[in-house]
């Protein structure tokens, strides 16, 4: 399965060509559909019909609330589980279909850092044999050289050289999610998957953590998955990002033009609900109430129909598909036409 | 009405909370910003005298009404608590007993600061959860901690905190472990709180978005000391405060700076 680097060179300016666009698509959703059985022969259905697309160098931004299917769908990008229905080609393989040994290489490509490094860490170890474990075991380094590689991966993710010999307990919270990043990126994956990797942190480790995740993304050219409840944080670090609820994506636009042309209202909602510093503070906050429904019962029509305000009698009935509304910008909602 | 002055708590001797004052009003919202580790925490535990094993306040005053909080002996404090004083703290589901349902844990509280029926407790309950607007209270009632979701939990935590009516509410962190949507209405919730009772509120938070959309004043904490204080337009628009500039720096804002 060895193919030179000058034939994906030439699969590249093809596809860049064929495609007439400069960004380059790395990994491709399609119709991805996962349900989980429930109690009393239910199904939960977590993701419904997603389609998705991850570019070179690019940050695709998930955001939802929780119980929403962001988790589930990332977590089908790192094969730690398996759509029920639908296909993800990366680089043209459908990583979905893999096993054993095949599988096991493909995950270097892809990899994960989680929400709490406090438990994705074994408490156990010190920092020199988490960040260089996947080396390890994918056999790229001899055990000699785990004290220069890791003193170098500890640096590129600005911590001192000595840490080391630490144990995790031993360090802060921003300290521990950057070991975390250091450990996904010591196998130089091309996706890394960064689930609400800053929630657990303080606001300003946060902002740290944030600055250091787009530096790296500068130099590496790294493709990240951000999975965010934040709206606004979201809107910070990704080039494109996509809001699911109950399952659902219902927009996909441009970070850019998050705040000038978001549609969807629950995408609104959302952006309602953020606290800034520069808001009128006289105003109350608009916030949607209730809360989102149980999964296990989907109305008919829309997703979002029972906590829209604008919701209209053919909500009820069609739920709406996704529609261009824009290049790159696409909505799922009657009020835009959403209809096929 | 509650008034600290230099007061500074130690664990175990090593002084934790220094030189802390604060003077607060009926009807104020307080917040107390800062990173984690900054004592925000110990200074609202203190005010309840609930700090954990080993610290204690070994110097300043701390007086609530013009009584001294101090010098209360254990009974005067539970009597206290849960009346005068109530807590909210991160995650209202830890504090209640994973085997317990709701309702049961509700009408103990009730019971242990009022002598009436069983009957009249839970109907008393009833009646908070329905102020706090959760919908179907008697299902709730009936419900275990882990059955319900984290604003609904947290919506019952101050449910409870607010059964007596307190003259202070102290949240410790009330919404950073929920959703933004749910965030934004406990937020809303918890200041109708004021309106509706005057309840003087200290909420503990490192977010200083939601710090500033909530408090009257704000008081930044670093290291156990008091970096910086004022009212909240001090604090937003003119202070020049090095560490209070970094923290305002760190909330994301819609449209504001992008990395990418």
């Amino acid at each position: 399965m060895n193919i030179p680097e000058s034939f994906w060179m030439l699969f590249r300016l093809l596809e860049v060509n064929v495609m007439s666009e400069k960004r380059e698509v790395i990994l491709e959703a399609k119709h991805i559909t996962r349900r989980f059985p429930a109690s009393h022969g239910r199904t939960l259905l977590a993701n419904d019909d997603i389609n998705l697309k991850m570019y070179k160098g690019e940050t695709l931004g998930l955001v939802g609330e929780s119980g929403c299917g962001k988790s589930t769908f990332m977590r089908f990008l790192v094969s730690l589980d398996k759509p029920s229905e639908g296909e993800i080609l990366y680089r043209g393989t459908d990583i979905t279909k893999l096993h054993g040994e095949e599988l096991r290489q493909s995950r270097q490509n892809i990899q994960m850092v989680f929400q709490d490094p406090t438990l994705s860490f074994n408490p156990k170890m010190v920092i020199r044999d988490i960040v260089c474990e996947p080396l390890m075991n994918f056999k790229k380094i001899k055990k000699s050289e785990k004290d220069a590689v890791c003193r170098k991966l500890l640096e590129m993710v600005e911590l001192p050289g000595d840490f080391a010999d630490r144990y995790p307990h031993n360090m802060s919270g921003g300290q521990r999610q950057r070991v975390a990043i250091a450990r996904a990126l010591a196998l130089e994956p091309e996706i890394v998957v960064l689930d609400e990797a800053t929630s657990a942190l303080d606001v300003s480790v946060q902002k740290t953590v944030i600055e250091l995740i787009t530096k790296l993304q500068r130099e590496k050219n790294i493709t990240f998955g951000f999975i965010c409840h934040d709206i606004a944080l979201v809107q910070q670090v990704a080039h494109q990002i996509a809001v699911m609820y109950l399952g659902n994506l219902v927009e996909t636009l441009p970070g850019s033009e998050l705040s000038s042309k978001a549609m969807h209202p629950y995408t609104k909602a959302l952006m309602g609900a953020v606290f800034d510093i520069h808001m009128d503070f006289s105003k109350p906050i608009e916030s949607i109430e209730s809360e989102a429904p149980s999964p296990l019962d989907l109305p008919k029509g829309c997703p979002f129909q029972g906590r829209c305000e604008q919701c209209m009698d053919i909500c009820k009935r069609e739920k709406p598909q996704m529609t261009e509304v824009e290049p790159g910008h696409q909505v799922a909602c009657h009020l835009y036409g959403g209809k096929k | 009405m509650l008034e600290l002055k230099d007061v500074t708590i130690s664990y175990k001797n090593v002084p934790t909370v220094q030189h802390f004052n604060m003077s607060m009003k009926q009807g104020q919202i307080i917040s107390l910003v800062g990173e984690s580790g900054s004592g925000k925490t110990t200074v609202i535990r203190a005010i309840l005298g609930l700090l954990p094993g080993g610290g204690k306040v070994t110097a300043g005053q701390i007086t609530l009404e013009g009584e001294d909080l101090l010098a209360y002996n254990s009974e005067k404090w539970r009597k206290l608590r849960g009346t005068d004083i109530s807590m909210i703290f991160q995650d209202s589901g830890a504090m209640m007993n994973p085997t317990k349902k709701i309702g049961s844990v509700f009408t103990e509280y009730i019971l242990t600061h009022e002598k009436i029926s069983k009957k009249e407790a839970w109907n008393k309950g009833i009646m908070m959860l329905e102020r706090m607007r959760l919908p179907a209270a008697d299902n709730i009632m009936n419900s275990y901690p882990f059955q319900l979701s984290g604003g609904m939990r947290q919506r019952v935590g101050i449910a409870m905190g607010m059964t007596y009516q307190p003259k202070l509410l102290l949240a410790d962190e009330p919404t950073s472990a929920l959703d933004v949507t749910t965030q934004a209405q406990i937020v809303r919730q918890m200041m109708q709180l004021r309106d509706d009772y005057n309840t003087s509120i200290i909420v503990v938070t490192h977010n200083l978005g939601v710090a500033a959309y909530m408090s009257d004043y704000i008081v930044v904490m670093k290291q156990g000391i008091i970096e910086d204080q004022g009212t909240r337009e001090y604090i937003l628009k003119e202070s020049q405060n090095e560490y209070t500039r970094k923290l305002l720096d760190a909330v994301p804002s819609l449209g504001g700076e992008r990395y990418v």
